[in-house]
């Protein structure tokens, strides 16, 4: 006898993809391009898939990089967006030469991998979308290339438009070139600020300022010499105090000078007019749908944070899945020196086509002794410089009333207080008694548990302008290393999408004819008053098949 | 790992149920701890869509009784609102909500019928599509995640203890009693003892040597970024179950689980996947509400939630260990956690429940379940899966 099927459950309702791709790519990037060309060359299918030219309407509210309102009106011309990103990227024409298929301007919002809790699946998926709707991929093998995103840091005012991001800046600057900017202050003089100020300069944006918070600048001397002759001035010892500005947008930047403990030195401050401000303290791998996937991810603050463990082939500890360029670590050094990313992503390229039998081991070997990748000393802790930053912005940058959370409207103060929502009304007694201290004392700090209950990180822009300073704020308030704060988790779609965009065309007739609101069970929501219901009778049901 | 003292009643389960019943108990002035094997309400307490409309449960009036004490009772908010509208799209999804309503009356709670003019006056985001629709004059909804965090902290402001990161991995048996809580971190002494551990309650029982009939299965919600709140909030219908929070999101769920084999459970431990079915669930939400079809889904989360043969909930007090009582909500807990945890307290410190009858809720009704029920119910996962371990070694 045939056992019965429950016809509420997923059983034969997942949708069927609309395609399939032995390898997929994600991301266009260096690490991307090399991976997906060096695959194709070996005979293998490829789907290249990149993001941009990005939907405007998630560059304004953030995603996935920081933005922050500096877009010219260009973006709206999605063609001529298309055109730009294309031509921004000539490596992209040798990937076509080789035969991989390159989509553009396509969001991947989500990624499966069946498992003892997703059976149903069928293989693993890629939810993908474009501006009108979205669809389901099944790929043999996954390249998350997705690279880095900025490192964002509160200070009084960093909610108006023209606080944006060292990442998004140069989106903008290279290869959409729809910066909106005309005077800028770079905050960071580091490899990736130096970079911004100088491409910044080279598309005609006046670069006024360049700001570090340590008493030496950083970056290369060259570099520097270079911004200073054009008229750039550098403020080692300083951090911004507030953005200036009378209504929503920023008009100037106040600037306070730090003594060698971070603090401000009464009566050193000093205002700039400019109308950008750009945070350039570092980067963050874009591990979103690594976590998404199940991929071990483990915390290296020289890479950046949470990165993908990877093993000598790029694999990470999904077998079907690997990782290359600047989503396994971000090294500041190497921002526009693609060469690390470009081996990386050639090596996962051959090891993909190795494990789909398209290539053989030694002929990989061989390919790979040709252009291994670079050693490159590990970088130094990121997290010790964010956090001061950190503590100087605590200090002089508007202490512990600003927003930690734009979206929510948190303050570090509240986030660290564990204190709900002021929507919710004046807390009582027992709420404010509470604290990230009492919280610790129930076990390890959890950014997840803080979220759920400050509501940090629960925006639209999901958590891409807060995780870092979450997590740094509850290592600074909570006393503890940075490196013992679990990742906040991502969830998918980790693009926030419309209802009408992911709305399933695809979806089975049986996910009509069967749906429930839960499970189905007749007896559920029956009346239990209405006398003992009679297992036996219902377990003799043939099939089980529940009736409304 | 410091060895955890005992308590005079320990509580297995640190979500909304078990937490409910220690705060009812450490409220009667009982030594209470609470084992949790990960964080509070981590699991389906925390992940669920909140809603409070239990009226068809014994423990149904009592829920309603309590819910608008609950943030004066517990001294933390729990965000609960009442009341709720439930919208139909179609003529059968209008007739069931008409069934529900007339369940509610036969306990006494109102229920108006609204046409679609009145429905779209109350929730302007619904759409022509809608045929009707009910105002419930009672029920509500509450944020599981705060109401959780509520019961542990008004429990541990009364003196009560939780452990958190403390499984618990057995007991210890003597004389047809429990005297302790078996853990990694040591044997915790114990008068009596709550097990309330979710899906993880068919194992504990059986270490008890009681059979308890569970069935364990993940299910999927979506939540929308924030849009203006509407004049109530717990509106929903056509399939779907959920709420607008008070901060203004969309937050629903419904449509198929998925069953789990016991490696399933096992793994579902730290990773509650979600799946392509949150643009399902995002099509009935836009059906739902068609002036929201523009609103953006910013995240999507899986929950793991058990159920018995029947649906029912199992509170209980075991005859054998005599000193143990059961509880499973059966994938329906949230709502009823104020009326269940006292139940449950009831039943440790009076050996009965004396606010209401729990005689439909009793474990005997299984007795005669057969070994393999969830087979002959299909209560089984799909087989037609690839297995994760299977990779293909062939390029297509």
């Amino acid at each position: 006898m045939t056992p019965p099927v429950d016809l509420r459950s997923v059983t034969g309702k997942t949708p069927a993809p609309e395609r399939h791709a032995p390898l997929v790519v994600v991301g266009a990037g260096a690490a991307g391009v090399a991976a997906a060309t060096a695959a194709a060359r070996a005979g293998v299918r490829v789907l290249l898939l990149d993001e941009h030219p990005l939907d405007p309407e998630l560059m304004a509210m953030d995603v996935p990089l920081y933005f922050g309102q500096r877009m010219s009106p260009a973006v709206r011309d999605r063609g001529v967006m298309l055109e730009r990103v294309v031509r921004a990227n000539p490596a992209l024409e040798d990937a076509v030469e080789a035969g991989v298929e390159v989509e553009l301007g396509i969001s991947v919002w989500g990624a499966f991998q069946p498992g003892p809790t997703l059976r149903e699946l069928g293989g693993p998926r890629l939810g993908v979308a474009d501006q009108s709707r979205s669809w389901i991929i099944g790929y043999d093998r996954l390249i998350v290339a997705a690279g880095a995103r900025d490192v964002s840091l509160a200070f009084r005012g960093w909610e108006k438009a023209g606080t944006m991001g060292a990442a998004g800046a140069l989106a903008l600057l290279t290869r959409y070139q729809a910066c909106a900017a005309r005077r800028m202050v770079v905050l960071g003089s580091g490899p990736l600020g130096l970079t911004v100020a100088t491409l910044a300069r080279a598309r005609g944006i006046e670069v006024v300022a360049v700001v570090e918070v340590g008493p030496a600048l950083r970056g290369d001397a060259a570099m520097r010499d270079a911004l200073k002759r054009q008229g750039v001035r550098f403020y080692p010892g300083h951090v911004i105090a507030q953005a200036l500005g009378s209504r929503d947008e920023l008009e100037g930047v106040r600037l306070a000078a730090l003594d060698g403990d971070l603090k401000p030195i009464l009566g050193r401050e000093l205002d700039i007019a400019c109308d950008t401000a750009c945070l350039a303290i570092g980067l963050v791998p874009q591990v979103e749908l690594l976590q998404v996937l199940g991929c071990r991810l483990v915390f290296r603050s020289e890479r950046g944070g949470f990165v993908p463990e990877i093993d000598a082939e790029q694999r990470t500890s999904l077998p079907e899945v690997f990782a290359a360029g600047d989503v396994t670590g971000v090294d500041e050094r190497a921002v526009l020196a693609p060469e690390r990313a470009h081996a990386e992503g050639r090596r996962a390229g051959l090891a993909a086509a190795v494990s789909l039998g398209a290539l053989a081991p030694d002929r990989a070997e061989i390919l790979l002794r040709e252009s291994p990748v670079p050693a490159i000393a590990p970088g130094p802790r990121v997290h010790d410089y964010w956090r001061q930053w950190l503590r100087a912005t605590l200090a002089a940058g508007g202490g512990w009333d600003i927003l930690a959370c734009q979206c929510e409207e948190v303050t570090r103060a509240e986030l660290v207080g564990v204190q709900p929502p002021r929507y919710l009304g004046p807390a009582s007694a027992p709420m404010r008694a509470r604290s990230l201290g009492s919280l610790g004392q129930d076990g390890p700090l959890n950014p997840d548990q803080v979220k759920r209950l400050t509501r940090a990180g629960m925006g639209p822009c999901q958590g891409r302008r807060c995780r870092e300073q979450v997590a740094l704020l509850l290592a600074e308030a909570g006393d503890v290393p940075v490196d013992t704060i679990p990742l906040a988790s991502y969830r998918p779609p980790v693009r926030p999408l419309p209802l009408s965009v992911l709305w399933p065309k695809d979806e089975p007739a049986s996910m009509r004819e069967h749906w429930v609101s839960w499970f189905g069970i007749p007896t559920q929501f029956a009346p239990h008053w209405a006398g003992d219901p009679d297992m036996t009778v219902m377990l003799d049901v043939p099939g089980g098949a529940p009736v409304e | 790992m410091t060895e955890p003292r005992g308590a005079s009643v320990v509580v297995v389960g640190g979500g909304v149920t078990g937490l409910s019943a220690a705060w009812w108990l450490a409220r009667a002035g009982v030594d209470v701890l609470v084992l949790e094997a990960g964080i509070v309400g981590w699991e389906a307490s925390g992940r669920n869509g909140g809603g409070a409309t239990h009226v068809y449960s014994p423990l149904g009036v009592e829920e309603q009784r309590l819910w608008p004490q609950m943030d004066g009772l517990l001294g933390y908010p729990t965000e609960h609102m009442p009341h709720r509208i439930r919208v139909a799209l179609t003529p059968e999804q209008l007739a069931l909500y008409q069934t529900n309503a007339r369940i509610a009356a036969q306990r006494g709670f109102r229920t108006e019928p609204l046409d679609v003019k009145a429905l779209r006056e109350l929730v302007p985001i619904v759409g022509d599509n809608a045929v009707g629709g009910l105002y419930l004059h009672f029920g509500g909804h509450a944020n599981p995640q705060r109401t959780v965090q509520a019961y542990a902290w008004a429990l541990q402001d009364l003196g009560g203890r939780i452990r958190q990161h403390t499984p618990a991995t057995g007991f210890k048996i003597t004389g047809g009693r429990v005297t302790a809580v078996l853990t990694e971190a040591g044997p915790v002494g114990a008068d009596s003892v709550v097990l309330a551990a979710g899906p993880a309650t068919e194992q504990l029982a059986a270490r008890l040597g009681v059979r308890v009939p569970l069935a364990p299965s993940r299910v999927e919600m979506i939540c929308t970024e924030p849009i203006p709140l509407m004049q109530v909030g717990g509106v929903d219908g056509n399939g779907l179950y959920g709420r607008q929070t008070r901060r203004g999101n969309l937050v629903y769920g419904g449509g198929p689980h998925e069953w789990l084999d016991d490696d399933g459970l096992a793994a579902a431990r730290g990773a509650r996947p979600t799946t392509p079915l949150l643009r399902s669930l995002g099509r009935r939400l836009a059906e739902l509400f068609r002036g929201a079809a523009h609103v953006r889904i910013i995240r999507s989360w899986a929950g793991i939630v058990e159920n018995t043969p029947d649906g029912l909930p199992i509170i209980d007090r075991l005859t054998e260990p005599a000193n143990v009582v059961l509880a499973t909500m059966s994938s329906v807990g949230f709502g009823l956690s104020p009326a269940s945890g006292k139940a449950i307290s009831e039943l440790v410190l009076h050996g009965q429940c004396r606010f209401c009858d729990l005689t439909a809720l009793r474990l005997s009704r299984f007795a005669d379940t057969p070994p393999d029920w969830r087979a002959r119910l299909g209560w089984l996962p799909s087989g037609s899966g690839l297995d994760s371990q299977t990779i293909p070694t062939r390029t297509s």
